[in-house]
């Protein structure tokens, strides 16, 4: 176990006279040692032992659902939100309007809950007692088990809101079947995130008519968006042994799916891209661990800082 | 007044970290409290998903209880069901207002099917059909010839408004 990094010693890079940094620190001092005064101010929510997202809800299984299956799933669905979520916040500094940035890094915080959620859930349900730091920060890429579309890079503005079309219009509709699900959490999470998800279907559609039934020029760009992150559409349909175990059967929602999608893309002049699905490696996918190689630069700078500082805290 | 009510009484005027104009029980977070054998328990329902400000929450509820003589206290999250932006008390909302943010509606008037036209960013100043386009008060003036600028702001559960009256710009709670 490393030693924890310790902020009162000086840093050995630093200037013997040096205060920025030395300044920085007693910022961040003052914030941890603050005393707690009778209108709360000056407080410090890391460390107070109240960062389980599941804090005090009964973790019992519901009888006749499988943990292990259970786990799996709840891993499926946590990873593609803690990927995309990780994906939209890319866009910080770099998205075309600060109102974008804004929106964009919205969304992303949204799957970030979600995706906390879900973790905690599934180290729970697999007994093994991992923590959402410990699934999000210490497994190998092998071992997520998202779906390709959301690790896919961001590519240009039009490109990324055509991947938040398709990723928030098919999880939308799995939250819908999922919020009468027999387990209680992942119930739980499914409510509250087809309210969310609403919202990123709505801001998705609203950028797609705008840009699609914008000038040639922007339609165009949001046209070859969409041809090159449709052939990722058909994971999300595919089911997998434990999706049709634990969960909704993912087959299910296609049709309906489809039609939303062609609904909107009829709207914005847009055409339905006529192509065939991203290959496997021998019928295995994102599902079973077997990623596109952009998923292990992502996971790089996901985890750094959780690698270089094991067991930090602040 | 019961030792539950006064369990209830000193979590529910806790305020929110992020809108601390608000209280717990205003902002409908604050779902129930408990006392049995000398343990007080509080639940709390987290809002977004996302919402950074649960541990927060959590830790101020817990503190204040033991400011207040209880020894043994347990916070605990209730998930189900999940928060809505209903749940704001009338007090919340005229609070809300109060401090230059636009209360939500109610969500019965806003939900259904994802619009497939780019709807107008001025809810109507006029008589509408539709509860959904119902004005947008400007908190500062008054008046409803206001404008969405963005729906995302600060904070996850705020929009960006603008009221073209008195061209003073305002966050308004979002329906959720």
């Amino acid at each position: 176990m490393h030693a924890m990094h310790d902020h009162t010693a000086p840093a050995t890079t630093a200037p013997a006279t040096g205060t920025a940094a030395d300044a920085d620190d007693h910022v961040y001092l003052s914030l941890a040692e603050a005393t707690p005064g009778p209108e709360g101010e000056g407080r410090w929510a890391y460390g107070t032992g109240f960062a389980d997202p599941l804090l005090g809800v009964d973790t019992a299984l519901p009888p006749g659902l499988d943990g292990a299956d259970l786990a799996a799933y709840c891993l499926m669905l946590g990873d593609d939100a803690l990927i995309l979520a990780q994906r939209l916040t890319e866009w910080c500094t770099r998205a075309p309007e600060l109102e974008e940035e804004v929106a964009l890094a919205n969304l992303g915080l949204d799957l970030l809950g979600q995706a906390r959620l879900l973790l905690t859930r599934a180290g729970q349900a697999d007994g093994s007692g991992r923590t959402e730091d410990d699934l999000a920060y210490w497994r190998e890429e092998h071992e997520f088990r998202n779906v390709r579309l959301v690790e896919t890079p961001n590519g240009d503005f039009a490109h990324s809101i055509a991947r938040l079309l398709l990723f928030a219009t098919a999880r939308g509709a799995l939250y819908e079947a999922l919020s009468a699900h027999p387990d209680p959490v992942l119930a739980a999470v499914a409510a509250r995130g087809v309210k969310e998800l609403a919202y990123h279907r709505e801001y998705a559609t609203a950028w797609t008519l705008r840009l699609g039934d914008g000038t040639p020029y922007s339609s165009a760009r949001m046209q070859a968006g969409l041809d090159a992150v449709w052939p990722l559409l058909d994971e999300l349909f595919t089911a997998h042994p434990a999706e049709l175990r634990a969960g909704v059967d993912p087959a299910t929602l296609r049709e309906p799916v489809l039609r939303s999608l062609a609904a909107v893309l009829a709207e914005a002049g847009l055409t339905v891209p006529d192509v065939p699905p991203l290959a496997t490696v021998l019928g295995l996918g994102g599902r079973d661990g077997v990623h596109t190689e952009a998923l292990g630069p992502l996971l790089a700078e996901l985890q750094v800082v959780a690698r270089a500082h094991p067991g930090a805290t602040w | 007044m019961t030792t539950r009510d006064l369990a209830w009484e000193t979590a529910a005027a806790v305020p929110d970290p992020e809108l601390p104009m608000l209280t717990l029980a205003d902002l409908g977070v604050l779902a129930d409290v408990e006392t049995a054998d000398g343990t007080v328990t509080a639940w709390l329902t987290p809002t977004y998903s996302g919402c950074p400000a649960v541990a927060e929450m959590a830790a101020d509820v817990d503190r204040r209880l033991r400011a207040a003589g209880y020894r043994d206290v347990r916070v605990r999250l209730r998930l189900d069901p999940p928060w809505s932006t209903d749940l704001i008390t009338a007090e919340g909302r005229r609070k809300l207002a109060e401090a230059g943010i636009a209360p939500p509606r109610h969500t019965s008037a806003v939900t259904g099917p994802v619009s497939l036209v780019l709807g107008p960013t001025r809810a109507a100043t006029t008589g509408t059909a539709s509860p959904a386009f119902a004005p947008v008060p400007c908190p500062h003036c008054g008046d409803t010839d206001t404008e969405e600028l963005s729906r995302f702001g600060s904070t996850a559960c705020k929009a960006l408004w603008r009221c073209r009256a008195c061209r003073e710009p305002f966050e308004r709670v979002k329906e959720i």
